[in-house]
C-alpha cells in the first residue's frame, strides 16, 4: 500500500477512537495552559519570537558556512564531525563506532532524529543491548510504538496502561501513582547509565562559533548517558545549528515554554568535548550531522523557512488534523502541521501530497510558533510545488481548468443551473462524501438577479 | 459613501439572497452600493489547493475590475483575508503588486467595514430568539475579527447571542480540504454540530457562507432543524 492510502485508513480507525481524541484533547488543553503560563516571562514575546525568527533566518541563508564553522571549533576542541547525508550512512557509522569500541551496552535519550534514522530498530536487530532512557520514549518502546508527539510521546498512553507496561518490564507493582513509577524507572535506569559504554543524544542546538552542543531536559537522563560511557555520540540534524552562545538563552527559554509550558527545563547543558586537563566526560566526542532531504528542503527558496523549526511541538496540540487524527496516523518522522510541509519536502512531493493536503488552512499553529513560521503557507507552497512539479492528477486537471474557465468568464458562470449542476457534481460527488448533503446550485445567480432587476445584460 | 460590493462565489451561486441582504444592510447604513456585474471570484480555492497560476488568473480579473479609490466590502471573511493576505504572496515580484497594496488598505468584511470604518453598531435589525455565532478561521486567524460581529448581533433588538464553548476551533471546512479528506472535515463539522445542538440553540450565525455550507450540508443528511444564517441575513432583518 502507498503512504497515502496507508495514511486515509490510519485516519478513518483514528476517528473512530474517541477515547484517544477525548486524551489528547485534554492533553492538548494541559499544555496550552502551561504554555500561556511560562510565556509571561517575556516581557515582550513579539520582540522574543520575531527574534528568534530572525536568527533562524540567519542560520538558513548561511548553513553552508556555519557548519564548516561547527565542524571546525569542535574538531579543535578535540571532538568529531561525521557527515551523513542519508540515515543508511549514519546507521553505517554508529555501527563502526560500536564494532571499534567492543560496546556491549548502549543507552540512548530522547531524540527525534534517532527515530527518523531508524535507530532503535536497527541497533536492536544488530543484537546490542540498547537501552532507552527517556520516560517518554521507554514507554512507547515498551509498546513497540513510534511516539505519539515529538515531546510529548506517550500523551496517548493512559496510567493504567503505562502500569501495566511497567510491571512487565521492570516488575514494579501495580496499582502505583505516577511518581512511584518514575521513581522505579530511574532505579532501573541508573544500572544501566553506569555500564554504558555509548552513549548516544539528539542536541538541541549546535553553537557554530564554538563547536558546542545545547541539550534541553527535564529527566537528566541525557547529562547521564553523556556522563559515564566513554564514547558520545550526538545525532543531529543539519539544521540544529545557532550562530553564537549568546543566542542561546532566547532559544532554551522559547522551546521550553512553547514546548513543554516551562520558563526553562529542568536540566539546560552545553556540552562539547572534555579538556585535556578535566577528569570527566567522554573520551571520544563524536557528532554526527545528518541531511536526510534537509538539504533539498533549503534549495527551495520560498520554503527553506521551515528549517527554521526548533521541533517544540506547540502547533501540533492547536492543530484541529492532529488532536483528531493523532500524531501515528501521520505515519511519518514528524508529525502535525510542520511534518505536513517538511515531510512532503524532504521525502517527495508527491509521495507525501495526502500531508500537504492534511491542513484546514486554520491558521492556528501560526500564532503559536515560537519562530514564525508561516505554517500554513508553507503547507499551501508544498501543494504549489507538487503541481508545478507535474504531478497533478488528470481529474485534478479537468476540475480546476472548469473552474478558471467558469472564473474568468461571467458568461460561463451565468451558464443554466442544470449544466452547472452537472459540471458540479461529475466533479466534487464522489469526494464531498457521504454523510453529508451535495449542495445544489441555485436557478440564478445573484449576479443574473442583480443583472435582471438593474439591468446590464 | 459610494463602496464597492463583493459577493463571494457561494453566496453568487448556491444562496443568491444573502447578496441582496448585503445590499440591504449596507444601504440601510447609508451606502451606495456599487456592484460590477463582470465580477466572480477572488482566487482563494484555487490558491489553497495550490493553483497558483489559475488563482493568479482570477485574482488579476478582480484587480482589473476594482475602482480606484472605493472601499471594497466583502460578504466574507475568507475573501477579505485572500485579498489582504493571501496576494501579497501570489502577486510577489509582479506589476499587480501595486494595485493589490492599494485595495488591501481598502478591503473589508462586512462587519469590520460596519464596526471599525463606519463605526456603526445598531441598524435597527429586528429577530426574536436566540443565536450562536460561529467564529470562522479565516476571520478570526486571518483577518483577526472577533469582537465585529458580536457587537452588531448584541444590538438586534430581540436577539439574545449565545456564545460557543471552544470557538477557536476549526469547523473543518477548509476549502479543498473537504474533499481531499472528507473523513476528517465531515468528523471536525460533526463535533461542531455537536457543540452546537448542545446549546439548544436553533439557528447558527457567520460571516462565511463557505463553513456554513459545509454544516448545513451534514445537518441536513441528519435532519437536523438547525438553521443557517450569514451575518448580513440577520442583519436585513426587520429592516
Amino acid at each position: 500500500m502507498s503512504a497515502e492510502q496507508n495514511f486515509h485508513q490510519a485516519v478513518k480507525k483514528s476517528l473512530q477512537n474517541t477515547e484517544l481524541q477525548t486524551r489528547t484533547a485534554a492533553a492538548a488543553a494541559k499544555h496550552q495552559f502551561a504554555v500561556a503560563e511560562a510565556l509571561k516571562q517575556f516581557a515582550d514575546l513579539e520582540l522574543a519570537r520575531n527574534r528568534a525568527k530572525y536568527i533562524k533566518w540567519r542560520v538558513n541563508e548561511n548553513l553552508d558556512k556555519y557548519l564548516i564553522d561547527f565542524e571546525a571549533n569542535l574538531m579543535r576542541k578535540g571532538g568529531k564531525v561525521i557527515w551523513a547525508d542519508t540515515p543508511q550512512t549514519a546507521l553505517a557509522e554508529i555501527e563502526q563506532i560500536i564494532k571499534k569500541n567492543q560496546a556491549k551496552h548502549i543507552v540512548k535519550s530522547k531524540s527525534s532524529i534517532c527515530n527518523e534514522i531508524g535507530l532503535n530498530e536497527f541497533i536492536k536487530a544488530k543484537g546490542y543491548d540498547l537501552t532507552e532512557t527517556d520516560l517518554g520514549d521507554f514507554i512507547v518502546d515498551g509498546f513497540n510504538e513510534k511516539p505519539f508527539h515529538g515531546i510529548l510521546p506517550a500523551a496517548h498512553k493512559t496510567k493504567e496502561e503505562i502500569n501495566n507496561l511497567l510491571n512487565q518490564k521492570i516488575s514494579t507493582s501495580l496499582d502505583i501513582e505516577l511518581n512511584e513509577m518514575t521513581k522505579d524507572v530511574r532505579d532501573y535506569m541508573r544500572s544501566k547509565f553506569f555500564k554504558a559504554d555509548i552513549g548516544i543524544t539528539g542536541a538541541n542546538f549546535l553553537i557554530a562559533e564554538n563547536g558546542m552542543v545545547c541539550i534541553s531536559e527535564n529527566e537528566g537522563n541525557v547529562r547521564l548517558a553523556s556522563a559515564f560511557a566513554k564514547t558520545h555520540i550526538i545525532i543531529a540534524g543539519i539544521d540544529k545549528i545557532l550562530p553564537t552562545l549568546q543566542d542561546v538563552d532566547l532559544f532554551f527559554s522559547l522551546l521550553s515554554s512553547y514546548g513543554n509550558g516551562q520558563r526553562l527545563m529542568a536540566y539546560n547543558s552545553i556540552v562539547g568535548p572534555k579538556n585535556l586537563e578535566e577528569q570527566d566526560g567522554a573520551n571520544e566526542f563524536i557528532v554526527i550531522l545528518v541531511d536526510n532531504g534537509r538539504s533539498s528542503t533549503l534549495a527551495s527558496h520560498d520554503q527553506r523557512e521551515a528549517l527554521s523549526c526548533i521541533k517544540c511541538g506547540a502547533c501540533h496540540f492547536v492543530c484541529p488534523v492532529f488532536t483528531n487524527i493523532g500524531g501515528h496516523s501521520y505515519g511519518s518522522s514528524y508529525t502535525g502541521p510542520i511534518g505536513s510541509i517538511t515531510e512532503p519536502l524532504a521525502h517527495g512531493l508527491n509521495e507525501y501530497k495526502h500531508l500537504s493536503n492534511a491542513s484546514t488552512n486554520c491558521g492556528k499553529c501560526n500564532d503559536v510558533c515560537p519562530v514564525k513560521i508561516d505554517i500554513s503557507n508553507h503547507i499551501i507552497r508544498n501543494r504549489r510545488d507538487n503541481i508545478n512539479a507535474g504531478n497533478e492528477t488528470t481529474g485534478e486537471k479537468l476540475a480546476w481548468y472548469t473552474w478558471t474557465k467558469a472564473m474568468l468568464s461571467r458568461k460561463n458562470l451565468n451558464r443554466s443551473t442544470s449544466i452547472k449542476n452537472f459540471t458540479f457534481r461529475q466533479l466534487y460527488k464522489t469526494a464531498w462524501g457521504a454523510e453529508k448533503e451535495f449542495p445544489k446550485i441555485e436557478e440564478k445567480s445573484f449576479n443574473q438577479l442583480w443583472r435582471e432587476k438593474f439591468g446590464g445584460v | 459613501m459610494k463602496i464597492d460590493l463583493f459577493i463571494p462565489c457561494f453566496i453568487d451561486q448556491f444562496n443568491p439572497q444573502t447578496g441582496f441582504n448585503m445590499v440591504k444592510v449596507l444601504e440601510k447604513a447609508g451606502c451606495q452600493v456599487n456592484y460590477n456585474i463582470e465580477q466572480t471570484c477572488c482566487g482563494l480555492p484555487a490558491f489553497n489547493a495550490g493553483q497558483w497560476n489559475e488563482a493568479r488568473q482570477v485574482s488579476e480579473k478582480l484587480l482589473n475590475e476594482i475602482t480606484p479609490d472605493r472601499n471594497f466590502v466583502c460578504a466574507g471573511s475568507a475573501c477579505t483575508g485572500m485579498i489582504r493576505n493571501s496576494y501579497d504572496l501570489l502577486f510577489q515580484n509582479s506589476s499587480y503588486h501595486n494595485k493589490f497594496r492599494q485595495l488591501q488598505k481598502r478591503t473589508f468584511e462586512l462587519s469590520e467595514f460596519l464596526i471599525d470604518v463606519l463605526k456603526i453598531e445598531n441598524l435597527g435589525s429586528k429577530f426574536s430568539g436566540k443565536v450562536v455565532f460561529m467564529d470562522t478561521c479565516t476571520g478570526l486567524n486571518g483577518c483577526g475579527i472577533k469582537a465585529q460581529p458580536r457587537k452588531l448581533l448584541e444590538q438586534i433588538e430581540g436577539l439574545e447571542l449565545v456564545e460557543l464553548p471552544n470557538q477557536d476551533e476549526c469547523c473543518g471546512f477548509g476549502g479543498t480540504f473537504s474533499v481531499t479528506n472528507s473523513d476528517i472535515a465531515i468528523h471536525l463539522g460533526n463535533k461542531k454540530l455537536n457543540v452546537i445542538k448542545e446549546t439548544g440553540v436553533q439557528t447558527v450565525v457567520s460571516t462565511d457562507y463557505s463553513c456554513l455550507i459545509h454544516l448545513k450540508s451534514i445537518a441536513e443528511k441528519q435532519e437536523s432543524n438547525l438553521k443557517f444564517l450569514h451575518l448580513a441575513d440577520i442583519l436585513a432583518m426587520g429592516l
